[in-house]
């Protein structure tokens, strides 16, 4: 059993209330819940859509036909109308689109009348059609009840009355007059309750419970979404949180509070990290740990605000002039983004690099279900040397040369009396500058090519999903996780298919452990799945490794790929 | 009670006879006698001849990225507010490069001072103009003379609302000194722009120069009048004032988060465990 919804209309009508609402209702229920948003770059007006997917079993992708279109204007029936399947329903209410139609799959649905009738003020609209499309699916209202407490808790008894009266209505006139839908007879799941995340919410959490204590970003989509998360956390678990200049300020900020001793991140996406780059040298030159979260979007320049892409993974590589090491994640699913980002701060710590948590719009607003994401698993290490820890010191150096190119890292006032002298020159042990070839062969050593290798072999191979010994292998990294895992179970019936998934993107992993090369060299067919024109990742395996895929499909148009595109692609090899 | 001596670095690899050797010995000085210890203080630079001065003291140095300052500098002070944090820039690094964080530093108000070593040219890439070069200025880039207006930092700051601004001159170590403590002890973001010679590359406005114009606000101007203090702070020809031309008594950054009231950031000890009901509200 599954069931696909699409809530459409302009911005501003409240799609992410009702999608929003409805993927809380599904959730709560116990069902396993997908959604994602495609939306414009503007406040008001223009053509959005919120979809959620819900299933009895575990899902991961979203699909293009639906079987519910909730349409909150006319646009939304002309652009829709054909995604809905056969037995499916349009919902919507003549008064607002001032068009009837007729066919049997249309519901008209007077939303604003009962919103007025009922709850008295049109804004409850969006109640009456969340309640509507409840009503449709015939799942109760007992769950939205609860969810319309919560979320109205601050407005008061009189407002949760009123929405909770015209979910009521909506939800039995749907029912009433629902000629085609006798039973849908969904059942409802045995486990009830799973947790419902996004990407960018699943990346703060991260980073809140890796002990991140400073934020600093400027306003940039996708990536607001963290700013937005660990400002509306900050009062609860002492964070400070900085909306900045530009994002020059925002690098040089989570430098300076890193270097000062807590532990601090930054966000962005490619525009912004553009300027970030420049701050990307200066924590590389001087070892100071930051955690940097670039949310990709479509570019150049200010591209595509509110679409998709995966092609800023060179950019990240290889921005910043000079030679530094670095980490690159890409989380594929919320509960990835989850514990890369765990691990973005245990390895900036530990090395006192730069690590980058990559993702995209799509990965950063899409939710997921998940029973529960194990906090046991959570590390979390203080490298920082305060109060007695340099006791025994006579004379601390920041850059004390050692085996692993790491040094101590002391917090400046909190370690006694010793002093923490840093600089962007190059600079001997104690962190003065210096310009003779011997101090710097020795630092370049100590700061790349000491601590490289151990950086690789913190870095884990990538997931091979379906078949072990495959003869069709998917490779994808970062947001395309879902999509392919799914098409792999749709057409594993008939093929030896496997996915091989990478979140750790760099360094790549070493072949140790699983020889991923050799699995690759064996199969008929590899093909490289990319968000990007030029197919990015298979440049880079091509580069590290000499591995060169037999297809590439690549899909640039700002849009995410979906089950039934990439099966389409497919076809094509297969 | 710390002394001079505690506070010495590394030789300076400053020209002989440049401005920034009194600001060295000048800042040590005023911390000596303000009572603070080198372990107690930050001082953050950019780049520039300005820039190294903190290499050449001893205390917790962070030397960044030309005109990056004063973001370096405003999120150690968030991170550990009971370090002095002291900012020190370039006229080129502070109002060029860094322009930006300039103004925005002046809104945030954190608790820090930043002292600008204003020599009207670009001294380490040898003899460019700056943003506060003299209209006409010839040099090797502006062939017809600088055909652009000064920047006036004071005048910029006052309009700003600028917690503390102050001008100061190198060559007057006694009343610098005095501005500078009274810079660090100021609660709240205090500017002391600093006249300071390049003996190498600017030859018009050398210390004979300034000896020539400078003279100290009078004793019963109140700086806390801020129109008077933006007019004052546009005199600048035959006679050049010193001394503090405005304060306001701000809430400063740190003051306003309640998360740090109780202790700086970094004291703050995390635990795993104190987080983990987050979870909870995405059920």
């Amino acid at each position: 059993m599954e069931y696909t919804l699409r809530v459409g209309g302009e911005a501003g009508q409240g799609l992410q209330t009702i999608g929003g609402a409805l993927a809380q209702v599904f959730s709560k229920i116990g069902f396993h819940v997908f959604t994602h948003q495609d939306y414009m770059s503007r406040v008001r007006g223009g053509h959005n859509f919120y979809q959620i997917r819900f299933s009895e079993k575990e899902i991961s992708a979203s699909r293009d036909m639906v079987d519910i279109l909730l349409a909150l204007d006319l646009d939304t029936i002309e652009i829709h109308r054909k995604s809905v399947r056969d037995e499916g329903f349009i919902l919507y209410d003549s008064e607002i689109t001032k068009k009837k139609f007729e066919e049997p799959e249309f519901i008209d649905i007077p939303f604003k009348k009962i919103a007025l009738d009922v709850g008295k003020k049109s804004v409850m609209a969006n109640t009456v059609a969340t309640g509507a499309a409840l009503g449709i699916l015939d799942l109760g209202l007992e769950t939205f009840r609860n969810v319309l407490k919560k979320a109205f808790e601050k407005k008061g008894d009189e407002v949760i009355q009123g929405n909770i009266a015209c979910a009521e209505a909506g939800y039995n006139y749907a029912r009433k007059n629902c000629p085609r839908c006798e039973a849908p007879e969904i059942r409802e799941p045995e486990n009830r309750g799973l947790m419902l995340i996004d990407g960018v919410n699943a990346i703060g959490m991260g980073a809140l419970m890796s002990g991140c204590k400073f934020y600093s970003g400027y306003p940039m989509t996708p990536s607001t979404g963290i700013l937005n998360y660990m400002a509306s956390r900050a009062e609860e678990y002492n964070l400070v949180v900085e909306q900045v200049e530009d994002e020059i300020s925002a690098i040089n900020m989570a430098i300076g509070a890193s270097f000062a001793g807590v532990r601090a991140m930054t966000g962005t996406s490619g525009g912004g990290f553009a300027l970030m780059v420049e701050g990307l040298s200066l924590a590389g030159m001087t070892e100071t740990p930051i955690v940097i979260a670039e949310m990709q979007r479509p570019g150049p320049a200010t591209g595509l605000p509110t679409r998709t892409e995966q092609a800023d993974l060179l950019f990240v590589l290889y921005a910043a002039h000079g030679e530094f090491p670095r980490v690159i994640f890409e989380p594929g699913d919320p509960k990835q983004a989850f514990y890369l980002t765990n691990k973005a701060f245990e390895l900036a710590e530990k090395y006192q690099i730069p690590v980058f948590i990559q993702s995209d719009q799509y990965l950063g607003d899409t939710e997921w279900t998940y029973e529960k994401f194990d906090l046991e698993n959570i590390i979390y290490n203080d490298y920082r040397l305060r109060e007695k820890d340099l006791e025994g010191v006579e004379v601390y150096k920041r850059f004390k040369y050692s085996s692993t190119g790491i040094s101590l890292l002391a917090v400046p006032g909190e370690a006694g009396k010793h002093l923490v002298v840093v600089d962007s020159d190059e600079h001997d042990e104690e962190g003065h500058i210096i310009e003779d070839s011997e101090t710097r062969i020795k630092m370049v050593q100590k700061r790349m090519l000491k601590k490289l290798p151990l950086i690789k072999k913190e870095i884990d191979p990538p997931l091979l999903y379906g078949d072990s010994s495959p003869k069709i292998v998917l490779v994808g990294r970062g947001s395309t996780y879902g999509v392919i895992k799914e098409v792999v179970d749709t057409i594993s019936k008939d093929h030896k298919v496997a996915m091989m998934h990478f979140s750790q993107v760099y360094p790549l992993p070493e072949r140790d452990k699983f020889d991923y090369i050799e699995l690759l060299e064996n199969a008929d067919l590899t093909i490289c799945i990319e968000n990007t024109a030029t197919g990015q990742f298979a440049k880079l395996m091509r580069a590290e490794t000499g591995f060169e895929f037999t297809h590439q499909i690549l899909r640039y148009d700002g849009r995410p790929f979906t089950i039934e595109n990439l099966k389409e692609e497919l076809h094509a090899y297969i | 009670m710390p002394t001079s001596e505690d506070y010495k670095g590394q030789v300076p690899a400053w020209c002989p006879g440049c401005g920034n050797f009194n600001i060295l010995s000048t800042v040590k000085q005023a911390l000596v006698e303000l009572g603070i210890e080198p372990w107690e203080v930050l001082m953050v630079s950019g780049i520039g001849q300005s820039g190294k001065l903190p290499h050449y003291m001893k205390c917790h140095t962070f030397n960044g990225l030309h005109g990056r300052t004063l973001p370096v500098a405003t999120a150690a002070k968030l991170a550990n507010h009971s370090l002095h944090v002291i900012a020190v820039a370039g006229d080129g690094d502070c109002y060029g490069e860094g322009g930006n964080h300039f103004l925005h530093a002046i809104r945030r108000n954190p608790n820090i001072t930043l002292l600008v070593h204003d020599n009207q040219i670009y001294g380490l890439t040898k003899g460019q103009a700056s943003p506060t070069t003299a209209q006409g200025t010839h040099t090797k880039i502006q062939p017809y003379g600088v055909l652009e207006e000064p920047l006036n930092p004071l005048a910029l700051a006052i309009s700003q609302d600028c917690s503390f601004v102050a001008r100061g001159f190198a060559g007057d170590q006694s009343y610098l000194k005095e501005l500078l403590k009274a810079a660090i002890s100021h609660k709240g973001f205090s500017l002391l722009d600093i006249l300071q010679p390049c003996v190498t590359f600017n030859k018009i406005n050398t210390f004979r120069w300034y000896r020539d114009r400078v003279y100290k606000l009078e004793e019963e101007y109140d700086p806390y009048n801020r129109l008077k203090a933006f007019e004052r702070s546009l005199e600048w020809g035959d006679r050049i004032p010193n001394g503090i031309f405005y304060k306001s008594e701000r809430e400063t950054l740190e003051e306003g988060i309640p998360t740090i009231q109780e202790e700086p950031l970094v004291r703050q000890k995390f635990s795993i465990e104190d987080v983990k009901h987050e979870i909870d509200k995405f059920y």
